[in-house]
């Protein structure tokens, strides 16, 4: 068995009195494509969020890579992470937000290429060659130097997938990518999501409710109630067979 | 020796500055009296130039705003000095206090000006309507409906412009009035420490600005966010 | 003496108001990004210098703070053994310069606390440091929101910079009073450097409004 590439033990997390994640134990192998769904609430966001550093965890530890994520071994004892740390954790991440988050005062081109330079150090010819590849491989050659303004939800959701992607991570997090999108987009992000899945060993972790597509996509499912893995399996099993009754009625009431 | 009252510059700087710690706050209540009366006639000629500026005929609302302009965009001081000589040219001979409340009224006219604008902007349209489907009269609308419902609104801007023309109120100095920082600079031209003075006036005027604002903020909590109760 | 007579010594002061007004503002905006970046410092000690600096600034008169620079901070320096004088312009220039940029930090901290908390999200996914994610990120889109405010305080520093005559700077206000003490001709002479500052005052803001859409141009392309 290989070490898993995303391991949760025990997470706790709240906020205030409320409690999102409930000693959460959830693992995700390297390579493994797994959507996350479960009704609003239940913690499927925030566990994206706690891997991309965006939020502290309350209790339990996560390991990114083998590694602690939010802590580090100093002098032989778990201790919580400085900034190095989590720097050096964050490269093996990239995350696509569910409001594309683009730098609005950059072109597009430059909204890919600008934390290659900055943060990984590449020449900003480098850059541009990195950046037309995965701009031409989501179909936005030819919107490169327009403003994120000037272009539509979806196309500004693909920049965000080739911005995201130009960091080169090994673990690609999709938080909701296409619910902000008007129905009419949301094909072309979804072909995007789906040619990466094929075509790459990369590890891709996807909290969705487009359920047709989870289906077609995902070597796993995992349905979150409450803070915890309630139930997951392969794909088809989930969805035709599924052992928990709360899972039957969660997927009763949204397909 | 000022406002009858000595300093004592032979027992150090502690007891120098206990000394003039009286007549500064003498000079501080002439401050305070030149800024409520700056404040007061600033009200009065911002509302004159609110009403100007919005009337309808284009002969009347330009000049007023041309005029707002030019009191925002020219300075305190010269405006001071306009006033102090020329009306005294023409024969009008004011005194010092006087001028100088009429130069800040003058200064802040056009900013509180704006300061109504926006408090009667900010009620809801349907105000008007509401009034009008009741036959009130314009007047009547205006003054039950409209004003009180403004005036909550404007408390903050009106208090924040109060504590600036208390800060303006250093530059009559350079027509005598005896207010705080020109009580300092003569201590200190003739004691040649002006080191302790504007010192102890900086640290008076930061105890002034919070006093200000403290009082400003009591006043806009108990004022309802809805309007002014009429009975 | 007639008003065309004037004319040459009001430009000579005119000149000297421009220089003291532009050198402040340069001045100002300096330390209005020192105080306003500081003021929203993560660093404990930064932001407490930044807000003590902010508050003490602007509550006190700008006249205080000018006194004190020419007259109080020489006798400072005494005590301590430093020679802290300042020449009038150099007087000017500070305290002018500080002033204002006081008021500037809080627009600076406005406008940086107004950027959308998501943009700082991305800007950690992609594991930019917070410098770099100040200076890329939050700094360009928050400064379009500052210029419209800081159109009003450059108008409000050229306005202050007659205060500057009261310590002996040649500026315009102080040419006006000298030739009012020798000609007695208040009116005349107080008239003109009124509209001299209004004129002034005009091109500045015009000014002002041009950096201000150069700077919002990424917010109108393609438009």
């Amino acid at each position: 068995m290989t070490e898993p590439i995303i391991r949760f033990d025990k997470v706790v997390k709240n906020y205030g009195s409320h409690v999102v994640l409930d000693e959460l134990n959830f693992t995700v192998a390297p390579g493994e494509k797994v959507t996350i769904i479960g009704p609003s609430g239940s913690g499927k966001s925030t566990v994206l969020r706690i891997l991309m550093t965006l939020e502290r965890i309350n209790g339990g530890v996560v390991h990114v890579g083998g590694e602690p994520l939010w802590h580090e071994t100093r002098n032989g004892a778990l201790a919580p992470a400085g900034d190095a740390h989590l720097r050096k954790m964050r490269r093996m991440l990239g995350m696509v937000f569910q409001q594309f988050n683009l730098f609005p005062h950059m072109t597009v081109l430059r909204n890919v290429t600008e934390a290659p330079v900055q943060v990984l150090g590449l020449s900003r010819q480098e850059a541009r060659e990195r950046g037309e590849e995965l701009l031409g491989m989501v179909g936005l050659t030819d919107h490169m130097h327009k403003f994120p303004h000037q272009l539509s939800g979806g196309q500004q959701q693909r920049v965000g997938i080739a911005r995201a992607l130009a960091m080169r991570p090994r673990i690609m997090l999709f938080d909701e990518p296409t619910s902000a999108l008007d129905p009419e987009l949301v094909g072309e992000v979804l072909s995007v999501i789906r040619r990466l899945a094929e075509a790459h060993d990369l590890t891709m972790l996807l909290v969705t409710h487009e359920m047709r597509f989870a289906r077609e996509v995902s070597d796993r499912i995992c349905f979150f109630d409450r803070g915890r893995v309630c139930e997951e399996g392969k794909p088809d099993d989930i969805f035709t067979h599924p052992n928990e009754q709360r899972t039957r009625d969660f997927l009763k009431a949204v397909l | 020796m000022l406002f009858g009252m000595s300093w004592d510059t032979d027992h150090g700087e502690l007891a120098f500055a206990l000394s003039i710690l009286p007549i500064l706050l003498r000079g501080m209540v002439v401050t305070i009296e030149a800024s409520i009366a700056g404040f007061v006639i600033a009200l009065v000629f911002g509302l004159v130039l609110a009403v100007l500026k919005g009337a309808r005929s284009p002969f009347i609302s330009f000049p007023a705003r041309f005029v707002a302009e030019f009191f925002r965009d020219t300075p305190l001081l010269v405006q001071l000095f306009f006033l102090y000589y020329v009306l005294a040219d023409y024969g009008i001979i004011l005194p010092a206090f006087l001028t100088g409340a009429l130069a800040l009224g003058v200064q802040y006219s056009a900013y509180i000006a704006e300061v109504y604008r926006g408090g009667i902007e900010a009620v809801p349209h349907g105000q008007h309507e509401a009034s009008h489907a009741l036959d009130l009269s314009p007047v009547r609308t205006f003054t039950h409906i409209i004003l009180p419902q403004a005036i909550p609104r404007v408390i903050p801007a009106l208090g924040n412009y109060l504590a600036s023309i208390m800060k303006d109120v250093p530059v009559l100095s350079v027509v005598t009035v005896l207010e705080m920082v020109n009580v300092a600079k003569i201590i200190g031209d003739q004691t040649f420490d002006y080191l302790v003075p504007l010192s102890m006036v900086g640290a008076l005027y930061l105890v002034l600005s919070l006093v200000a604002s403290v009082l400003v903020n009591l006043l806009d909590r108990s004022l309802p966010k809805t309007g002014l109760p009429l009975r | 003496m007639s008003w065309v007579e004037y004319l040459k010594p009001l430009l000579q002061g005119a000149w000297v108001t421009i220089e003291l007004a532009a050198l402040s503002t340069v001045l100002g905006a300096f330390v209005s990004f020192a105080a306003g970046i500081g003021r929203v410092s993560a660093n404990w000690l930064i932001r407490g210098i930044a807000i003590t600096f902010i508050e003490t600034f602007r509550g006190t008169p700008l006249l205080v703070k000018l006194f004190w620079f020419y007259f109080a901070m020489p006798i400072a320096g005494q005590a301590i053994g430093l020679d802290l004088r300042l020449p009038p312009v150099e007087a000017g220039v500070v305290a002018l310069g500080l002033n204002i940029g006081a008021y500037g930090g809080e627009v600076v901290r406005g406008a940086i606390e107004a950027v959308r908390p998501a943009q700082y999200e991305a800007a950690t996914a992609l594991n930019f440091t917070r410098r770099q994610a100040l200076w890329t990120v939050i700094l360009p889109q928050a400064i379009p929101e500052m210029m419209p405010s800081f159109g009003n305080l450059a108008v409000q520093n050229l306005k202050d910079t007659a205060l500057a005559s009261l310590i002996s700077l040649g500026d315009m206000a102080f040419r006006a009073e000298q030739i009012r003490n020798y000609t007695q001709d208040s009116t005349t002479v107080y008239t003109m450097i009124l509209f001299m500052y209004f004129g002034i005052a005009l091109v500045l803001a015009g000014l002002m409004r041009l950096l201000e859409r150069a700077v919002s141009r990424w917010q109108r392309a393609g438009t």
